[in-house]
């Protein structure tokens, strides 16, 4: 078996209040192998997109670990933090406020390439644009003249520039449409396919990790429910929390769905 | 790599304005901004434009008149050319306004940074020196100041500097603070962008605007002081200033009157020019919306013009089964240059007595804006251009009473954004019984009593514990209930439900489904469920719509749109819905 890419042990994370500490991750664990994607779902206050921020150095970690090819990586330095651009990138929820508005496509990509002081510049932004679906005169427009799906994109190139090994996608599709939301899930497919790039891929809704994932954990309050194979965790949840998650999400079918409706008001009255 | 050229759509590059052009393109910016450059141009003329040097005086000129030969604007009781010595002050008066403004910008606006990018132990403390220094009083230490350094007008300056630095300070740390949350901070840092380089790049950019809006400000109250501190002596009595030129003539008001009017003038339009300027400047630089709201007749001859463009539309009846009929609704909006965008072409829809119809449709199809005319409602900028909706064969759309009539009571309201639709202020209990007096004549204790029975009907198990509590005291799923509650409890026949589960939990979204489903069937209720969730619809409605900009591409039963779809847009809708889907489930 290969050693993992990031490996997460007893990870808690927590947050200061008044008098004390909130733990808001308590004890989870987890291994990510390179190529692979971890899809991690649960609902508001299950701590999903906290191990993502935990994981890009965004959260602080109060107990436990979290390493990165065998190497430390929470509670660095800021300057280590920096180093560990190019391996570990982010695709955030909000299309809007992650892409600064003052600064053209072309500046939001070059950015992480010139602060890894990388001298690729205009090339790869070419190349990045076209790797995303991108018309290559995006370059020198300003985010505002994109719609939500395309700022995703943009939003993705801008993880991709420094070629990272591990990308944490939080919650990348949930304020796009539909048919948007099905075409950006497929790039993040292709890209998988070309590039290699492993995923920790956030989300509300367990059919956008299934249709994504090879392996899905389940978080509830902080601890991780269950964790196995998309297939087994979505066909068979051993955890009655996700069976909960999977009966309430609604088929696009009418007779389906009332017999799951039936399904889930029967489980809700024996439990 | 792959390339998926073919699904974006081409994009049309926006113009974009400079500021300064849009500046002068205000006539109050034009306005404003060329008398400071003038000024600007008389101190640095000053030795040309004056007529006679800073120390020149004439005893021929003293309280001279206006107009008088050689002394245009008169002169003061010393025999100083008024005229020249304001001339001449213009210079001591800007280097004046330049030190407040870079000593107060430069001490507060860099702390204001520093404290709100890093918070901690810094903000603690600066906060703390910025809250001493405002507790002082400003001008009583100026003139103490005096007394220690003599007339000396830098550094009283520089100490006015450092007594008004805290507004700054308190204006770029509280919007320092909001920036630092934006997801492209966090986008940066994960980049790996140093400090130094985020708030070069993405920090300042933020607070650029308002620094140099706050500046004009501050601006206009350094020539007031500097004035002021000239006028009561403190200035340096050999240097021309406006201040000192005012003192002067003040002395020998009853001499020569008109020698206060030209100072006083003077100092009165700089001060308003900056702070109209700072107006003009924080409309140009911080305009959030480009709709206009128009008036009543701007408004008529807009839909005019666009019903000539269309031609006449036959008169439509309301359907005789049907409790609510839209007929030919057309919305609009005005566009920057005059247009009207329509965001709605001319749509038909009939509701029938507990009746739920999906209204389906992706960002930007028109869903929002049906359910929004429905309910009379619409954003201030829409333009309804035509059509009418008919409630029981009476159209609301031609009467505005009839409209406010019939909302609350005939058709009510359930949001998608549970918490902002309650009001952070007031107890749940309050409110609903304030909202249910309003629309149905009883009392107080009366409503209260409908209202406990009601909230545990939609599912509160201890009405009596959460009608005393505050919204942020209750879950959002928790908050919808009681907006269910409170959209049932006037007994109407129509419910207007826009994207009402979209903020829930899918667990949650589940039980509220079942409960609007079940709260239908009891009351008779009819419901329109604006989503763009196929299988929320496939869960609780009767017929569908689907909607794709501005248009109804299909209407049919719900199980007709889901078996055989008509349109490809519905089924290319269908197809991206239920490749997300988890169907098969072991039992």
């Amino acid at each position: 078996m290969t050693p993992p890419l990031l490996s997460l042990k007893d990870l808690v994370v927590g947050f200061p209040t008044r008098g004390g500490h909130t733990n808001v991750i308590r004890g989870v664990n987890f291994d990510l192998a390179p190529g692979e994607t971890l899809g991690m779902v649960g609902e508001s206050g299950s701590g999903k997109t906290t191990i993502g921020r935990a994981i890009l150095g965004l959260a602080p970690v109060r107990g436990g670990s979290i390493s990165f090819r065998g190497r430390l990586i929470s509670n660095i330095s800021r300057a280590e933090r920096r180093s560990l651009a190019g391996d570990i990138q982010a695709v955030f929820q909000d299309p809007y406020s992650s892409l600064n508005p003052a600064m053209t496509v072309e500046s939001i990509l070059v950015e992480p390439l010139a602060a890894a002081g990388v001298e690729e510049g205009t090339a790869r932004v070419r190349e990045l644009l076209d790797a995303v679906g991108l018309p290559s005169d995006a370059g020198s427009r300003y985010p505002r003249e994109f719609s939500g799906g395309q700022r995703q994109r943009i939003a993705i190139a801008r993880a991709l520039a420094l070629r990272p090994s591990v990308i944490v996608c939080d919650e990348p599709t949930s304020a796009l449409d539909v048919s948007t939301q099905a075409t950006v899930l497929k790039l993040f497919r292709d890209l998988q396919q070309a590039t290699g790039v492993a995923y920790i891929f956030i989300s509300h809704d367990l059919g956008v990790v299934s249709n994504i994932s090879d392996r899905i954990a389940v978080l509830y309050q902080g601890e991780i429910m269950e964790i196995g194979e998309a297939a087994q965790v979505t066909a068979e949840p051993r955890h009655p929390y996700t069976k909960r998650l999977q009966l309430a999400a609604p088929l696009a079918d009418p007779r389906k769905q009332r017999a799951r409706r039936l399904q889930r008001q029967a489980l809700a009255k024996a439990g | 790599m792959a390339a998926h050229s073919a699904t974006v759509a081409p994009v049309a590059p926006i113009r974009r304005e400079s500021t300064l052009l849009q500046l002068l393109r205000n006539r109050q910016g034009l306005i404003w901004l060329s008398y400071l450059v003038l000024l600007v141009a008389v101190a640095l003329l000053a030795p040309t434009l004056a007529l006679y040097d800073v120390n020149v005086t004439d005893l021929a000129a003293t309280n001279a008149k206006p107009f008088t030969p050689g002394h245009p604007l008169g002169g003061d009781g010393a025999g100083y050319d008024i005229y020249s010595r304001l001339i001449w002050g213009s210079r001591q008066t800007l280097i004046a306004v330049l030190i407040v403004v870079s000593v107060s910008a430069a001490i507060g606006a860099t702390s204001g940074l520093v404290a709100g990018f890093y918070r901690g132990i810094f903000e603690t403390a600066a906060s703390f020196v910025s809250d001493a220094i405002m507790s002082l009083p400003g001008v009583v230490l100026l003139i103490a100041l005096y007394a220690v350094t003599g007339p000396n007008l830098p550094a009283a300056m520089g100490v006015f500097g450092v007594i008004v630095a805290p507004t700054y300070y308190r204006l770029v740390r509280s919007i320092v603070i909001t920036v630092r949350k934006e997801l492209y901070i966090d986008a940066a840092r994960v980049s790996g962008l140093s400090d130094l380089r985020i708030v070069g790049r993405h920090v300042l950019w933020a607070v650029r605007a308002p620094i140099i809006i706050h500046s004009s400000f501050i601006m206009a109250a350094g020539i007031g002081i500097e004035s002021g501190v000239s006028f009561i002596g403190l200035g340096n009595p050999a240097a021309a200033s406006w201040g000192t030129t005012l003192q002067r003539s003040f002395n020998g008001i009853y001499n020569n009157p008109w020698g206060v009017v030209w100072p006083s003038l003077l100092i009165s339009i700089t001060i308003l020019a900056f702070v109209l300027l700072g107006n003009v400047l924080s409309d140009v630089l911080q305009s959030s919306s480009r709709n206009k709201v128009l008036s009543a007749r701007q408004r008529r001859s807009v839909i005019a013009r666009s019903a000539a463009v269309i031609g006449e539309v036959a008169t439509a009846e309301p359907s005789k089964d049907s409790i609510l009929s839209i007929r030919g609704l057309r919305i609009g909006y005005l566009t920057p240059d005059g247009e009207v965008r329509e965001v709605v072409h001319g749509v038909d829809f009939d509701l029938r007595r507990g009746e739920i119809h999906g209204l389906v449709g992706e960002s930007g199809s028109g869903k929002s804006q049906i359910a929004f005319a429905t309910l009379g409602i619409l954003p201030r900028e829409a333009l309804v251009l035509d059509g009418s909706v008919f409630l029981n064969g009476e159209d609301l759309m031609a009467d505005p009473r009839k409209m406010r009539a019939a909302r609350g009571r005939r058709i009510a309201y359930i949001p998608q954004e549970p918490m902002s639709n309650l009001d952070p202020s007031f107890t749940v209990g309050a409110q609903l019984i304030y909202g249910l007096c309003a629309v149905r004549p009883m009392s107080r204790p009366e409503a209260r009593e409908i209202l406990l029975a009601l909230l545990q009907r939609v599912g509160i198990k201890d009405p009596e514990r959460v009608m005393k509590m505050y919204p942020h005291e209750i879950s959002g799923g928790m908050a919808q209930r009681v907006l269910i509650c409170g959209a049932v409890a006037s007994e109407p026949d129509i419910i207007v439900a826009d994207e009402p589960t979209t903020a829930l939990d899918v667990t949650v979204q589940a039980e509220v489904l079942d409960l609007l489903r079940e709260l239908s069937e009891e009351r008779g209720l009819a419901m329109i469920l604006v989503t763009h969730n196929l299988g929320v619809v496939a869960d609780l409605c009767h017929t569908v719509t689907v909607m794709k900009d501005g248009r109804f591409v299909e209407n049919a039963g719900v199980e007709q749109i889901f078996d055989s779809p008509s349109d490809p847009y519905t089924v290319e809708l269908l197809r991206s819905s239920r490749s997300v889907e988890l169907m098969e489930i072991a039992s």
